[in-house]
């Protein structure tokens, strides 16, 4: 098995005695086949303990193990040694506050996710012996590809527009809102709306793109916020040109 | 243990990260050459509302040496926002015929193609042809 020498530089924070972030180069000798994670993994068992970081999986589903490697927003479990030269450069995810070393501060997201209510929400509860909401392979396939979305925030930190404005929801959160709207067996669409249509919604979008490009699981965020954009501005056409509509 | 998370400011430097965002803020820059251009033309209005005279300024200002570096950078930004504006309208407009869903290069083809189709009729009727 071929070995090569690695260098990593780590951006360190300890809250307890750090003023502020410093990078701490390591020097590892690793297998050819090796992704990023294995050699945080390989630093935290042999050379420094001390090194905080979050992962579980190991296989790009969990969405735990994003981080900044050499400027990009990637998975470190998706991110091979043999794919960069010299030293690599690994931070935690930009725009997000640091906790501790390559541990972020998640919270805002979690919050927003939360407020756009990213659940299925019935247009006509059917009880148990009703059977089931039924959907035919066309309607999966119109919101299929955003559930695949495994909420590990690399879309948050490739945004600028979030990185400048905070109260932006943002690209995953307004994604999965997007795919229970245009879920067949989904009537939430009004109760997302308030969030959605917003300002600090889609409306705060400038369809950089970035979100798409840095999805790991091929997500395309920014289609879904563009949708979203032209159904809003539909509703308002439909609110203040024809009320009548209204009911 | 207390908590003291560490705030990274974002300086402007964002915009040499990756190619990907000076591209992005180059199509956000064209509305400044766009935006000058629509300018000119509202003055080129009033220029010709008052009289031969004013016009014919008008029109000596536009054959200047500035003005013509000025409109092939406002035609460049111009294009250069066309271009990568409608290569996006896929994502904007996805169309599901049946299962699946028309190819994205229709979508922006279409948009290319009335594009063209317009700016063809603009010119017919300014008598270029």
């Amino acid at each position: 098995m071929s070995e090569r020498a690695v260098e990593l530089e780590v951006l360190r924070y300890n809250p307890e005695t750090d003023r502020e972030p410093a990078f701490q180069r390591y020097s590892i000798n690793c297998p050819e086949e090796w992704v990023v994670l294995d050699a945080l993994n390989h630093i935290k068992e042999s050379v420094d303990p001390t090194l905080s970081y979050r992962w579980s999986c190991h296989m790009a589903v969990c969405g735990s193990c994003g981080m900044m490697i050499n400027g990009e927003p990637k998975l470190a479990c998706k991110a091979f040694l043999r794919e960069y030269s010299g030293v690599i450069r690994v931070e935690p995810l930009a725009h997000f506050p640091i906790e501790r070393d390559l541990v972020t501060v998640i919270d805002d997201f979690m919050e927003k996710l939360k407020r756009v209510k990213p659940w299925l929400m019935p247009g006509e509860p059917k009880t148990l012996e009703a059977g089931e909401y039924r959907q035919t392979p066309a309607e999966l396939k119109r919101f299929k590809q955003f559930t695949l979305c495994i909420n590990c925030m690399l879309c948050y930190a490739a945004c600028p527009e979030y990185g400048l404005i905070p109260k932006f929801i943002g690209p995953a959160a307004l994604s999965l809102a997007h795919r229970y709207n245009k879920d067949s067996r989904d009537g939430g669409r009004d109760a997302r709306r308030d969030e959605v249509a917003a300002y600090e919604g889609v409306w705060e979008c400038s369809f950089t793109g970035a979100c798409s490009e840095v999805c790991p699981e091929h997500v395309d965020p920014a289609a879904a916020l563009q949708q979203e954009k032209i159904e809003s501005t539909v509703d308002w056409y439909k609110e203040h040109l024809m009320p009548w509509l209204k009911k | 243990m207390s908590r003291k998370p560490y705030v990274r400011e974002m300086t402007w430097r964002w915009i040499f990260r990756h190619p990907r965002y000076v591209r992005y803020m180059a199509r956000e820059f064209s509305c400044l050459f766009i935006g000058g251009w629509t300018l000119l033309m509202v003055w080129g209005l009033k220029q010709l509302a008052d009289g031969p005279a004013a016009w014919g300024a008008f029109l000596e200002v536009l054959r200047s040496p500035a003005s013509i570096v000025f409109h092939v950078l406002a035609l460049a930004f111009a294009a250069y926002h066309s271009i990568t504006w409608f290569n996006l309208t896929p994502k904007a407009l996805p169309v599901q015929l049946g299962e699946e869903f028309v190819p994205e290069g229709v979508i922006s083809g279409a948009h290319f193609a009335l594009w063209a189709g317009l700016t063809i009729a603009v010119l017919y009727l300014a008598g270029a042809f």
